[in-house]
């Protein structure tokens, strides 16, 4: 039988592995993880085969649709479930399944006194199957519903060691800020439906070119903001420095390789539709630039070391933003950057994780410090990371971004200059944040109470961590060290998604391509060296300094949060006070007056009760002549 | 000389009401005639087999229907046709899982008042409830308010509909007062739902008046006849028409005319709270789907701008206070006002598939609302001595709820993700195909705030299934302060008929899409 007709199973697998893990309760806690795990492994496995058979394949044969059942047929509606397995899918299948399985791996080991660790899986299993049906979808409705089962596990995992009430808020706020983004998606879909009268990939992309350009605009934008959403990208970007209060395994697999991902996946395979509305595609492009820039800035600053890798995904994010706003050109680079981002960021997070195991879940890097001689494996593999995404050839990260920084140079008019330049300055920013990070962490001296020394702090003890969680990192540290060039070798990847995102001639950049790369290059040894002298040359202080107007802004995250209050927040809380004022003055006085009194409540209640039902009257009585008002006045 | 033809009457058409309505009066005769020990039982048997019996009637009517095409019966003043038999038979199914609960004892007791006619808290009370009495007088009641509420969705003349209106309201004011616990509150609900209910029955009255001034007649065809030649008269038509459909819009509880909604969902007994929530809502929207898509496609645009106005006061009034509450049947009950406004969005549409959406959202709304109400009857407060009393209203009071008794938490989930809309459920299909009618209704506007409002709405349904799931429970595991009933095992059947329609809704919606799309048209 034909293997891509199994695709199903990817989902399957790791959802009935969760379901089970559930179920079971505390009689699989022995091996439960286990269970998890093998899922995990069995879905990527699979995968592979699935990437065999279409390699095997001529490039116009490599895609499948696998219909699974109709889901919503009415009348005009038809919105059947079907699996679309082609490259970009398969390649989102690979990335997800096998990162997925190492930090399983990982989290086996991490996770292990955490009494809830079935659980943790089984939420873990949640999310690969939930993800893995987003990139899968054949239509916008299932890919919603993908979208939502990410939303769903993401919570529950950020909000896992829920006892704690700032990660339960955090957990919150990811929630909230998620549904900003799913209601553009929702709005999204609505408009297909109204323009299309469908929502499967097929029809809507067959008849794009065909429809007007407004409604194409209304439902790009939409998109974007979706995008905005899931991505944590500007202005919706808040959630995901809080959402680092899950736990590590959590931020690698979920806020650094897949789900926040899955804003550049949805704009790249609604290409056709973003062909149409240029205004959609320079907005998705200015919001990459704007977050790329943001995200660089803000990850300066902060001295919390999953933070700053936080800041460094929503920045990363941003490139890939920024590529596929671009258009045709872009997508190809957009998905390059994102699979080794997705290796190095994850391996990065996992080193991060590693580090607190070793330091008692310290996350302050002014309380670091000199660690590459206690963990060397964690500092090797965290250096991979590290020069793989500040842009060093060859390794992974140069490749990919530095495709994107010679696109964004691309074009007409201002749009290459101002978009090239902020990729430009944003390598450099990168550069100095991350081997801020990498030189604050392992390099200079320890700034840790080590028994011996005075230093205040709880004693720490660093060592190394198992090898459960440390092959996992020498898995992705791999990937960060070699990924990007074999790619690139003969454009393997380019050619690759060419079904999916088109064939694209060569375009040439408005300044020659080996000045892009040298300058490029420049700056970021220029960032890195900076850090060097600032963080690995010379003493750290313990205490934050004050710092320049623009460090304490970065500190505070730019003042996201103070806007978002004022601009959403605020408005909300007074017409929810002026709303509850009515409802507590006026309309249920009676009831609260009843909650309140218990001696001689009846009495009150009868006296009260005329009074309002008066009231109630009276409400619909302006009610009816407001209306009748407004549709008569046009007689008159 | 006129002489009267005294109308040819298919009685086979009427046979679902005429079914309920003749069990209704048996009822009171069994009341009058039937020794009390045997009373209850047989009541409960009537009740039953008198719903079922009427839903495999409008079953069979709709094969008909489907074969002969839809007829008017009795003199024009119904109309058989296909949207009328399937709001009959989503009607029908819900009263048949409210009944349910309606009828179940957990702990002992039913949901009733001993003797409603005590003043509460006297000693006269006090005996009736030491005698075991019981008002099975509950059961004829409410088989009324079916019976009014079948002829709603049918109903063709003006006339007709007032006198369902009083036929379906009547039983339900006197349902409202009869609760066992907080008499007093019950009591004041009842009144309150009594006095606006006439307030409002007097603005439909006035509707009626002033569209016979206008077009001589009171038939929804003939209005619609009438309604194009517009004239210097069409101030009367048009306030009639808003009158009429105030009337309406009362009944389902739209913004300004909800304020009794919460009161009297919270003083009403619970398992009458559930069973009006959703029969009561499909009804009316039944109702009112038929008026406005026979007689309001001519003044589409003189009523645009205060039917807009409505929807979005209800969305937002609805959801903005339902954020606030802290009892859960005032939070359910301004929930259902946000749904209002939803399914208002289907109405405002005037598209085809605005029917048939809005009558599929009343079947996801209406069965997601009787088991989430059964619910509320099971999880009760204990006093000092350990006896369990009345019903654990307070958010607080649920408190890690889902680790003590998961199943009844997974249920009450269930209804709550599908209240929000949330993917695999019926509640999401439903928003978006009323949705989607909407838009494809030109009100774009409306659905990118229905859409705003229901992303809001999911913070506080979500806020419960976290406090039931992550929360830790109030009291300790000896003395839970909050404790599930044992049931009869009728609101667990109905509870689980609730839930599976849920998933089945959300997951094959396919069978029950079919039915409803064939339903996108009235006769006239």
């Amino acid at each position: 039988m034909d293997t891509l007709n199994l695709a199903w199973l990817l989902v399957a697998i790791p959802l009935v592995s969760s379901a089970v893990l559930l179920l079971l309760g505390r009689g699989s806690d022995a091996w439960g993880h286990w269970l998890g795990v093998l899922a995990s492994a069995a879905s990527a496995v699979l995968a592979i085969v699935i990437l065999v058979q279409l390699l095997g394949l001529g490039a116009d044969d490599r895609t499948a649709n696998v219909h699974l059942f109709d889901w919503i047929p009415a009348g005009d509606l038809t919105v059947s479930a079907g699996l679309l397995v082609d490259p970009l899918s398969v390649t989102f299948a690979i990335l997800i399944t096998f990162v997925g399985t190492l930090i399983h791996i990982y989290a086996v080991a991490y996770m292990s006194h955490d009494v809830d660790r079935r659980r943790f899986f089984a939420y873990l299993n949640l999310f690969i199957a939930a993800m893995l049906v987003l990139v899968l979808a054949d239509s916008y409705a299932l890919l919603f519903l993908g979208w939502e089962g990410v939303g769903l596990a993401s919570y529950l995992l950020i909000g896992f060691w829920n006892q704690n009430t700032e990660y339960a808020v955090a957990a919150k706020k990811a929630f909230v800020m998620n549904r900003v983004g799913d209601m553009g998606m929702l709005v999204a879909m609505m408009a297909m439906f109204a323009t299309f009268g469908a929502v499967d990939f097929d029809t809507v992309f067959g008849a794009a070119d065909g429809a007007g350009e407004g409604a194409m605009t209304l439902i790009g934008l939409m998109l974007v903001l979706a995008a905005c959403g899931k991505s944590a990208q500007f202005p919706l970007q808040a959630w995901l420095g809080d959402a680092m209060a899950g736990p590590t395994p959590v931020s690698a697999l979920i806020h650094a390789a897949t789900m926040v991902t899955a804003g550049v996946y949805l704009i790249v395979r609604s290409g056709p539709i973003f062909e149409q509305t240029p205004t959609a595609q320079l907005v998705a492009a200015i919001v990459g630039a704007v977050t790329l820039l943001f995200g660089a800035i803000v990850g300066c600053a902060k001295d919390d070391i999953k933070k700053v890798l936080a800041a460094s995904t929503m920045s990363q994010i941003g490139y890939m933003m920024l590529a596929a706003g671009l258009g045709p050109i872009g997508y190809a680079f957009a998905i390059f950057h994102l699979i080794t981002h997705g290796f190095f960021k994850a391996g990065m997070f996992l080193g991060a994780g590693s580090v607190m195991h070793g330091m008692g879940d310290e996350v302050n890097m002014r309380g670091f410090g000199n660690l590459s001689r206690y963990m060397k494996v964690t500092w090797i593999t965290f250096m991979a990371g590290w020069l793989a995404i500040i842009g060093i050839p060859p390794f992974s990260g140069f490749w990919s971004k530095d495709k994107i920084i010679e696109s964004a140079f691309v074009g007409e008019g201002w749009q290459p200059w101002v978009f090239g330049t902020v990729a430009l300055v944003g390598a450099g920013i990168t550069a100095f944040y991350m081997s801020r990070l990498f030189f604050m962490t392992f390099h200079g001296k320890a700034r840790w109470n080590d028994g011996k020394n005075d230093l205040p702090g709880p004693e720490r003890t660093p060592h190394e961590s198992p090898a459960l969680m440390t092959v996992p990192m020498i898995v992705l540290a791999i990937g960060a060290i070699g990924l990007g060039g074999l790619l690139t070798i003969g454009d393997s990847f380019v050619t690759w998604l060419e079904p999916v995102t088109g064939h694209v001639e060569h375009h040439e950049p408005v300044l020659p391509i080996p000045v892009i790369m040298v300058t490029t290059i420049v700056l970021v040894l220029l960032g890195a060296g900076l850090a060097w002298r600032q963080y690995a040359a010379s003493a750290v202080p313990v205490a934050p300094p004050t710092g320049s107007v623009l460090t304490r802004a970065a500190r505070a995250d730019l003042y996201q949060d103070a806007v978002n209050e004022g601009v959403f927040m605020r408005p909300g809380q007074h017409l929810t006070r002026t709303l509850v004022y009515t409802d507590t003055a006026v309309v249920d006085g009676a009831v609260n007056g009843l909650g309140s009194g218990t001696l001689g409540w009846g009495e009150r209640l009868r006296r009260l009760q005329n009074g309002f039902v008066r009231s109630y009257a009276a409400v619909m009585l302006i009610g009816v002549i407001g209306a009748l008002v407004v549709v008569l006045a046009s007689r008159v | 000389m006129n002489q009267f033809v005294p109308p040819e009457i298919d009685w086979a058409a009427l046979s679902p009401v005429l079914i309920v309505l003749g069990l209704a009066v048996v009822g009171v005769l069994v009341e009058a005639f039937v020794p009390m020990r045997a009373r209850r039982a047989t009541q409960v048997v009537l009740a039953v087999v008198g719903v079922g019996a009427a839903l495999v009637a409008v079953a069979w009517r709709w094969v008909v229907v489907q074969d002969e095409g839809p007829t008017a019966v009795v003199a024009g003043a119904l109309r058989e046709d296909a949207p009328a038999l399937l709001a009959q038979a989503i009607l029908l199914v819900c009263a048949f899982v409210g009944l349910l609960v309606i009828a179940d004892r957990s702990s002992g007791e039913d949901a009733f008042a001993p003797a409603a006619a005590a003043i509460p808290g006297s000693a006269y009370e006090a005996e009736a409830r030491k005698a075991g009495l019981a008002q099975t007088e509950v059961f004829p009641l409410t088989m009324f308010a079916v019976g009014g509420m079948l002829v709603f969705p049918a109903a063709a003349d003006l006339l007709t509909l007032f006198i369902a209106l009083e036929v379906l309201s009547l039983p339900l004011y006197l349902l409202a007062g009869l609760a066992r616990r907080r008499r007093l509150l019950s009591q004041e609900a009842s009144l309150k739902y009594f006095l606006l209910g006439a307030f409002s029955s007097a603005f439909f009255l006035m509707g009626i008046a002033l569209l016979y001034g206008y077009s001589g007649s009171v038939r929804f065809d003939e209005l619609a006849t009438a309604v194009p030649a517009t004239s210097g008269l069409d101030g009367m038509l048009l306030a009639g028409v808003l009158l009429v459909i105030v009337g309406l819009l009362f009944k389902v509880g739209a913004v300004p005319f909800h304020s009794w909604v919460p009161d009297v969902y919270q003083g009403a007994p619970t398992p009458i709270t559930g069973f009006m929530a959703a029969c009561t809502k499909i009804a009316a929207f039944a109702a009112l789907l038929r008026f406005v898509y026979v007689v309001v496609p001519g003044l589409q645009w003189d009523l645009t701008v205060a039917l807009w106005v409505i929807a979005i006061l209800t969305m937002i009034v609805g959801t903005v206070l339902a954020v606030v509450q802290t009892d859960m049947k005032r939070m359910l009950a301004y929930s259902s006002v946000a749904h209002a406004g939803f399914l208002l969005l289907g109405v405002i549409a005037l598209v085809p598939s605005g029917i048939s959406s809005v009558l599929f959202y009343l079947l996801a709304y209406g069965l997601a609302t009787v088991g989430a109400f059964g619910l509320l009857t099971l999880v009760r407060e204990r006093d000092a001595d350990g006896n369990v009393t009345g019903e654990a209203l307070h958010l607080s009071q649920w408190a890690g709820l889902g680790r003590r008794h998961p199943v009844l938490a997974v249920c009450f989930t269930l209804f709550l993700i599908s209240f929000a809309g949330i993917p695999l459920t019926g509640g999401f299909i439903g928003k978006f195909l009323v949705f989607g009618a909407a838009i494809e209704g030109g009100a774009w506007p409306l659905v990118v705030i229905a859409v705003l409002a229901s992303a809001a709405a999911a913070f506080f349904y979500v806020r419960v299934i976290v406090l039931m799931f992550f929360t830790e429970p109030a009291g300790t595991d000896a003395d839970p302060g909050t404790t599930v009933v044992r049931t009869e095992g009728l609101t667990a059947v109905a509870v689980v008929v609730c839930a599976i329609g849920t998933v089945l809704l959300g997951v094959l919606p396919g069978p029950i899409l079919d039915l409803t799309a064939s339903a996108t048209k009235f006769m006239l």
